[in-house]
């Protein structure tokens, strides 16, 4: 039996797990966002600080995916089997490149615009979201746009620990050593990642247009 | 008045200078004499450690510092316009932040553009990367006056131009500067621009003032760093000769 005759067949599921798949990426990039961009903004301004977190994203970046998965589970209050844990370890994993891009982008913007904003008596809000955040928009999106291919292929490992999406196919795959199996979890999270993608590159070149 | 940073020595100490309504004053100086300081202390981007600067005879530090640089033009040597804006989006910048009604706001845009000799209808939708060196510093010049500041501070406003387009914005400049009657403090580190510019030249050396001398008497002044700076003038002449 071939993948995709596989994957028609098991319709259903390919369909349903496709959404938690979806549904993972979307909740751990919903709270890397709300995490990296304000401490992003927080940390531009704050070398040293901003040296110690990023140099600590970058460590979880290090530890492999499999056993962040692993270390969360006995972890009170976060930790467990299922969903809640692998949200965890997918928006550690995916607050890096956010974070280090606001800081980047909003520190690459040129000083002398800045300082004309501020002499021009922009208050410091109006000047963060007036003139920093969309002139750093480009390398913001940038940061985004790795993010999400990161979370979407790590997420596929998330199933390990009962979480579901498209890794279920994988491993089972894996257990029965069926390769049509594994590609019909590979295959769908490839094209999420090429279509999450191409979306957010649309919108990147978008913003550097202006 | 002095201006130190938290560890090293004064940027610019125990300067007392007083700028008349109306007046260009001129602060001259080489890299590093504290002209930039200055004119951040004015519009309070940076604060004095010592004494005060009275605007408009109220302390700079008891003015509501969003409020205060709102009446005050800033012009600095890459224009820092934003490229994120068009022409006239940056023009109308500080008229925006002080909610002025939007056809007023175009009004004023296109007056401006036209003070600064560019045609409203051409230059008003561009994009700032779409200009000149020369035509950016125009707009960087409309930009500070749109909201008719009493008062303009210009950090090396024409540095950074080629030497014909420099001449041409000074000669305009010195004309609208003549005629709005703003009171002006433009730094320089050219002579000739100072002595064609400045009402008055302030000159400062290492964070100091030398003294402060009208155009024609600044020749004149036996100061080893106005002979300094005079002397470059010379140079110049004997380049210009030798050619």
């Amino acid at each position: 039996m071939n993948w995709y005759e596989f994957m028609l067949r098991n319709r259903g599921e390919v369909f349903e797990r496709s959404l938690e798949h979806v549904g993972l990426v979307g909740a751990s990039m919903a709270i890397s966002l709300m995490i990296g961009l304000p401490l992003g903004i927080v940390l531009v301004r704050r070398a040293k600080l901003q040296r110690w977190v990023v140099g600590a994203a970058n460590v979880v970046q290090t530890i492999p995916s499999l056993a962040l998965f692993g270390f969360l589970i006995p972890v009170p209050w976060i930790g467990g089997v299922g969903a809640s844990t692998a949200i965890v370890a997918l928006s550690l994993y995916a607050v890096l490149p956010i974070l280090r891009n606001t800081c980047t982008g909003i520190a690459e913007v040129d000083p002398a615009v800045v300082e004309s904003a501020r002499g021009m008596g922009m208050t410091p809000r109006q000047v963060l979201w007036q003139v920093q955040l969309p002139l750093a928009a480009p390398v913001l999106l940038a940061g985004i746009r790795v993010s999400t291919a990161i979370c979407i292929g790590v997420t596929t490992i998330a199933a390990a620990i009962g979480a579901g999406g498209l890794g279920v196919f994988i491993f089972r795959g894996l257990a029965m050593v069926n390769n049509q199996v594994i590609l019909a979890g590979a295959i769908p999270a490839a094209c999420l990642a090429i279509a999450a993608d191409s979306a957010l590159g649309y919108f990147q070149r978008g913003s550097a247009k202006k | 008045m002095t201006y130190r940073l938290p560890s090293g020595p004064p940027l610019v100490s125990g300067l007392d200078l007083r700028v008349a309504r109306g007046e260009t004053l001129v602060l001259l100086g080489r890299s590093g004499s504290g002209k930039t300081t200055t004119l951040k202390l004015i519009n309070r981007l940076l604060e004095p450690t010592q004494g005060e600067i009275l605007i408009a005879g109220r302390p700079s530090l008891s003015w509501d510092p969003i409020e205060l640089r709102r009446g005050i033009g800033y012009v600095i040597q890459d224009a820092g316009l934003f490229p994120h804006w068009t022409v006239g989006r940056n023009i109308g910048l500080v008229p925006h932040l002080e909610k002025w009604p939007e056809a007023r706001i175009q009004a004023r845009v296109r007056e401006m553009l036209s003070l600064v000799g560019l045609p409203p209808e051409e230059f008003a939708g561009r994009s700032p990367s779409e200009l000149s060196g020369g035509q950016k510093q125009r707009v960087g010049v409309a930009r500070a006056l749109a909201a008719d500041p009493p008062i303009l501070l210009m950090d090396e406003p024409f540095a950074a131009l080629d030497p014909i387009t420099r001449a041409d914005l000074q000669r305009e400049f010195r004309a609208l500067a003549h005629r709005l009657q703003k009171t002006i403090v433009f730094v320089t580190h050219d002579v000739r621009e100072a002595l064609f510019l400045g009402t008055r030249i302030a000159l400062l050396d290492q964070g100091r003032l030398v003294g402060v001398y009208g155009p024609a008497e600044f020749l004149k002044a036996t100061e080893p760093e106005i002979q300094a700076f005079a002397a470059s003038l010379d140079f110049g002449r004997v380049n210009e000769g030798g050619q």
